[in-house]
């Protein structure tokens, strides 16, 4: 509600990140292994008798991508809308912070500073790019909307994530390409400080190029020291930005672990059968 | 950065206007600044520039068939007589944006002016003021009653708004009695569409309000250049201000004419006043608050600002509110111009021509594009037409043939130029 407080964060954010640029890309808040930004523990989510989501335990650290494979039906996109709170998880925990949380609504996800990137963006194609990303948090000033501060804060979120492509930030959104119109949705996503991005299949309908632009703006967000949660089916994708992998199987955990342990083919067994006889390591060591 | 900029180049192959470029923010030339908007034009965006082109068509078109339709007289009264089309197009607007429809705003109207003759009459005797509010806060509650209807429960506003056409239509007559008309006696009443402002009023109105627009642009450009942003070139904006100027006294001049036949008649109308008050209130209310925000963004994508947190049925409602507001706002108008209410309003015809009006002045049908200035524009061509149709002669019939026509080709506009537009998903 109130207009000064998004602004002068952003504007920190901004400043954090140049530094950390120039400092040869650390993020600004070194994950420890101890306390992982968001912990999941024994999550278990049913639609009367299908069992989507059983038991699962799943760090998300800050600062790194996280990927979470699986095949169709797997439970990711209800994994990830139970972080964002659109479901509420029968059983389990989640710590937020070290702090225990109960998310039930994706108002209070956002206001922990979980913020979620549809696949199908979201975006309203009449508005234009600064209007799409302050939609339902505009900067009001004595009744009248504040463009001009809107527009420099979104200018300036734009360029510490080297969106540089997009010609006018105030042409709408129809007028752009799909890869542009995804990096207005993930920029959307960090304007608010947000601290957790989770993007549902960002790169589905994208060609070469501008995938490659999207990943290249994924990997920037991670090393600004967000948390950043992938969902994807493309393995190109997954071992271009991930740092670590996890991989659901029929709404059970098969794996968590950092890329470097996979390869392709221990991927596509662990998510067609759950188990994989090329595993460099035993999935106990998961978590 | 600048890593990126050539993965992306294929969208960015016209692009003259590199001076504004999104982080660039220095000064556009003026020709820069034209370019930029020509490109938006063919891009689709032509904002006011078909309507306005339509009109110019049919001024030379009835003028050439008639030369009394470039008069004076005749102008100020195609203007007097649009005020109506246009109030009811300008409520149409919101309902629209949201790609909705309210089939009820004719008749609702109409239950406007009745309830506002019927409080001012000599045997009831309320202040002109009084009565006015009371029927303009009706008209508002019936627009919130039927949205409410169709957020709430869900009803299709098709169904609801038809269901209105009828069931208002029916209180009209059942207020002014089977047959019957209400006269009113009222002189402010009767002013507000048939009196005139003293010629050197028209004039001071005038110029505070080009005055009021050139302040306001300059201080919306200063704004942004203290912001650092990219602002129109002075020259632009100085052109913008001095057409308004050019405009507004072209304006002033023809209404000051004289256009009696027997007295003496000269002076700004009233209602053009009115009008130009609804039209300021409503593009503030629609372009610079949150509410008006919501409406385009609802009417873009509803699931979008569902999940902005944009409290979708509260909106909508609320354009249906102010829809049915300015309805009433034009039933005053309608009942003004005419000293009176009969039940031979044709709400039906009203309400038709009133989404004509706000599609030919550009505002889309499937929501998310329009503007108030839409419905202004577009009630001018309807009244255009119907004027100078009057004036050759036509009947009713081959009016409403022809206006119907001139309204399959504004939504063939509309549909083609999304057609041109790119990237639509």
């Amino acid at each position: 509600m109130t207009s000064p407080r998004p602004g002068t964060r952003d504007r920190e954010n901004a400043t954090d990140t140049a530094t950390a640029e120039t400092g040869g890309a650390a993020p600004t808040e070194p994950p420890r292994d101890d306390e992982p930004l968001l912990r999941l523990r024994g999550i278990g989510k049913s639609f009367g008798p299908v069992q989507a989501l059983t038991d699962v335990d799943f760090d998300i650290p800050a600062g790194q991508v996280t990927a979470l494979a699986g095949d169709n039906g797997a439970g990711k996109s209800v994994l990830i809308k139970c972080i964002a709170g659109i479901h509420a998880p029968e059983e389990g925990q989640m710590w937020w912070r070290g702090e225990p949380v109960h998310i039930h609504t994706p108002r209070e996800a956002a206001e922990l500073g979980i913020e979620t990137v549809y696949q199908d963006l979201a975006l309203c194609d009449n508005l234009d790019i600064v209007q799409n990303m302050f939609l339902g948090r505009e900067r009001v000033n004595r009744g009248q909307l504040d463009e001009e501060s809107m527009e420099k804060a979104a200018k300036e979120t734009l360029a510490s994530l080297a969106v540089t492509t997009v010609r006018s930030i105030r042409q709408p959104v129809a007028s752009l390409s799909g890869g542009q119109r995804q990096s207005v949705a993930i920029a959307k996503s960090v304007l608010w400080n947000s601290k957790l991005v989770i993007m549902d299949e960002p790169t589905a309908a994208l060609g070469v190029a501008q995938t490659q632009m999207v990943l290249e703006l994924v990997r920037r967000l991670a090393d600004r020291g967000h948390a950043v949660l992938i969902v994807s089916h493309n393995m190109n994708d997954v071992f271009e930005v991930a740092d670590r992998i996890a991989i659901l199987h029929l709404g059970r955990m098969a794996a968590v672990r950092p890329a470097a342990e996979f390869d392709r083919q221990i991927v596509v067994d662990l998510m067609t059968t759950g188990t994989s006889t090329r595993m460099v390591k035993p999935p106990t060591s998961a978590e | 950065m600048g890593n990126l900029d050539n993965l992306d180049s294929a969208t960015e192959t016209d692009d003259t206007a590199a001076a504004t470029s999104a982080l660039t923010p220095s000064e556009p030339s003026a020709s820069a600044y034209m370019r930029a908007y020509f490109n938006r034009v063919k891009g689709g965006e032509s904002g006011v520039l078909p309507v306005v082109a339509g009109l110019l068509l049919v001024s030379i078109l009835f003028q050439s068939a008639n030369s009394n339709f470039l008069t004076a007289g005749n102008l100020v009264n195609l203007l007097v007589q649009a005020a109506v089309f246009s109030l009811l197009a300008m409520g149409m607007v919101f309902v629209l944006l949201l790609g909705e429809i309210d089939l009820s705003a004719g008749f609702v109207s109409g239950v406007g002016g009745v309830i506002m003759a019927e409080l001012v009459k000599p045997a009831t005797g309320w202040p002109w003021w009084a009565a006015i509010a009371v029927g303009l806060l009706t008209c508002a509650a019936i627009g919130l009653l039927q949205g409410s209807l169709i957020t709430r429960i869900g009803l299709p506003a098709f169904i609801v708004t038809l269901g209105g056409l009828l069931f208002w239509q029916g209180v009209m007559i059942k207020i002014v009695g089977e047959g019957g008309s209400l006269l009113i006696q009222d002189d402010v009443v009767n002013n507000i569409a048939s009196g005139n402002l003293v010629p050197w009023a028209g004039w001071v109105v005038m110029l505070v309000i080009v005055g009021l627009y050139a302040i306001s642009a300059w201080r919306h450009d200063a704004r942004r250049r203290a912001a650092d942003l990219v602002a129109p070139p002075r020259s632009v904006t100085l052109a913008k201000s001095v057409a308004a100027l050019i405009g507004g006294a072209a304006l002033v001049l023809l209404c000051n004419a004289d256009r009696g036949r027997l007295v003496p008649v000269m002076g700004v109308p009233w209602v053009i006043i009115l009008v130009f008050a609804v039209l300021a209130l409503w593009t503030f209310l629609l372009g610079r608050t949150r509410f008006g925000r919501y409406v385009y963004a609802i009417g873009g994508n509803v699931e979008a600002a569902r999940r902005a947190g944009i409290n979708v049925a509260w909106v909508r409602t609320a354009a249906f509110g102010l829809c049915s507001l300015t309805a009433g706002i034009a039933g005053v108008v309608y009942a003004s111009r005419l000293r009176s209410v009969s039940t031979a309003l044709d709400g039906g015809t009203l309400v038709l021509y009133a989404v004509a009006a706000a599609v030919i002045g550009g505002t889309s049908l499937f929501g998310g594009r329009g503007k108030a200035l839409a419905g202004v524009m577009g009630g001018i061509v309807i009244a255009a037409i119907d004027n100078g149709m009057g004036l050759l002669g036509f009947d009713a019939s081959t009016k409403y043939m022809v206006t119907a026509l001139v309204l399959l080709i504004a939504v063939t506009i509309d549909a083609l130029s999304r057609r041109g537009k790119p990237a639509l998903r």
